[in-house]
């Protein structure tokens, strides 16, 4: 018979490894992600090529073509096993924590591998790129955390639901409204090329949004994963 | 000792009476068949047992020498087999029987994989893309993940579902070889599934 003795890490990477290995094989989220990211880069560099938009609009478009190419795809972590009927198996399998940061991993290994398609793309297309690299840096890694801090406790809500795509964006819009004005405020003095004066703000701000939320998840998610 | 009570147990569903007054106690060693016709809450009341529904009167409880114990001190000593619980199409039976083993915190070896496949019936398939499988060879892979999580709680939703004489045959040596440590609970309609169980609990009279 088995022998009990996996760590609690080994269990949430296997969560993880798990929804890889599937999503390479189906491409549930990916495929959604990708061409939705695609298309609104294409109609966004035709719609700006005769002219040139300012810094401050391009950090804006650069963090709509992330938010709503993740919209498209990141619910699906929980959707997926709520419509498959694998959320039954799941639940009796293992606990709360496990599930909630196995899925979290997966939905920023999902946003990581989004964004290292994106910013190429954007800065070919748009013909522009970041002044200040260690700033943009900075704007993805914890936009992205946040991102997937957020949508993640949010897509184990709406799965539940009937009518889960619309009430995915809705309820994560407002969630998300504060982590958006300030990775875009990052983001603007990283195209800008700004000193860490002008982003010391919004860096605070990101990083409690980063951490209220990943341990606000934490918290609600085990109410939220079994009822 | 672990123990399983049903106290004065009770669902609605809106203005729907379900079922109401369901007592019943089992330890170890003991089992129970839930009865009864389509739609009188026999898989209800599997979920209001595991805790995964509410119930609108009456409580379960499950405790070790007198200790409640929390849902997930329960759940690692839980196994559920039932038509509404499904295991992964995209990864292949090993895949989904080493997933749940490693969650539920269980490293298991491949020989270990090998010898429970065999005990359901599907040696040679453990390869194959669970979203190939039958029904059936479904609802054997679900004994496998079963058995591998070495349950003292055994819960059959319709446990011969889809299968054959064979699959059958199975189920029935399953049953055998865990009856004697393992709490057992077996919801079904199939009247020659009665007999697999010590009493009757019985729902929708």
């Amino acid at each position: 018979m088995p022998s009990g003795n996996v760590n609690w890490v080994s269990k949430v990477l296997a969560v993880t490894e798990k929804d890889i290995v599937s999503e390479f094989r189906t491409r549930y989220a990916i495929n959604a992600i990708l061409m939705f990211a695609l298309v609104t880069l294409t109609v966004i560099s035709f719609a700006v090529g005769a002219f040139s938009p300012t810094k401050e609009v391009m950090a804006a478009l650069f963090w709509i073509i992330l938010f709503f190419a993740a919209m498209s795809g990141l619910a699906q972590v929980f959707i997926k096993e709520e419509e498959s009927g694998t959320a039954l198996a799941l639940k009796l399998a293992s606990d709360g924590t496990v599930i909630f940061f196995g899925k979290l991993l997966f939905n920023l290994a999902l946003l990581f591998a989004l964004t290292v398609i994106v910013v190429p793309l954007f800065i070919i297309l748009l013909k522009t790129e970041p002044a200040n690299w260690l700033f943009f840096l900075y704007a993805i890694l914890l936009g992205n955390i946040g991102l997937a801090g957020a949508t993640t406790i949010i897509a184990a809500i709406v799965s539940k639901a009937t009518i889960k795509g619309a009430l995915f964006t809705v309820l994560s819009f407002p969630v998300l409204m504060p982590l958006l004005i300030a990775v875009i405020e990052i983001t603007k003095s990283a195209f800008l090329g700004g000193v860490f004066k002008d982003i010391a703000a919004p860096m605070q701000l990101l990083v409690a949004y980063d951490v209220v939320m990943i341990i606000l998840s934490y918290l609600l998610f085990d109410f939220v994963w079994r009822q | 000792m672990l123990k399983l009570d049903v106290l004065n147990l009770a669902k609605r569903f809106g203005a729907r009476k379900v079922f109401e007054s369901i007592n019943f106690s089992l330890t170890p060693g003991e089992s129970i068949a839930i009865v009864g016709p389509n739609g009188s809450g026999k898989s209800t009341l599997l979920r209001l047992i595991i805790g995964l529904n509410i119930p609108t009167k009456g409580k379960v409880v499950f405790s070790d020498d007198g200790e409640p114990l929390e849902f997930d001190a329960y759940r690692r000593r839980l196994a559920l087999v039932s038509p509404y619980l499904s295991l992964y199409g995209s990864l292949t039976g090993k895949e989904n029987l080493r997933f749940f083993a490693k969650v539920n915190g269980d490293n298991i070896s491949d020989q270990e994989i090998d010898s429970l496949l065999a005990q359901v019936g599907l040696q040679g398939r453990g390869e194959d893309f669970v979203s190939a499988y039958s029904s059936g060879m479904l609802q054997r892979l679900k004994y496998a993940v079963a058995l591998a999580k070495n349950a003292e709680i055994l819960m059959l939703d319709e446990p011969s579902a889809n299968l054959d004489e064979s699959g059958k045959e199975a189920v029935s040596d399953i049953i055998e070889s865990r009856r004697k440590n393992s709490i057992l609970i077996i919801a079904t309609n199939e009247k020659e599934e009665y007999a697999l169980a010590e009493r009757q609990c019985q729902l929708g009279q």
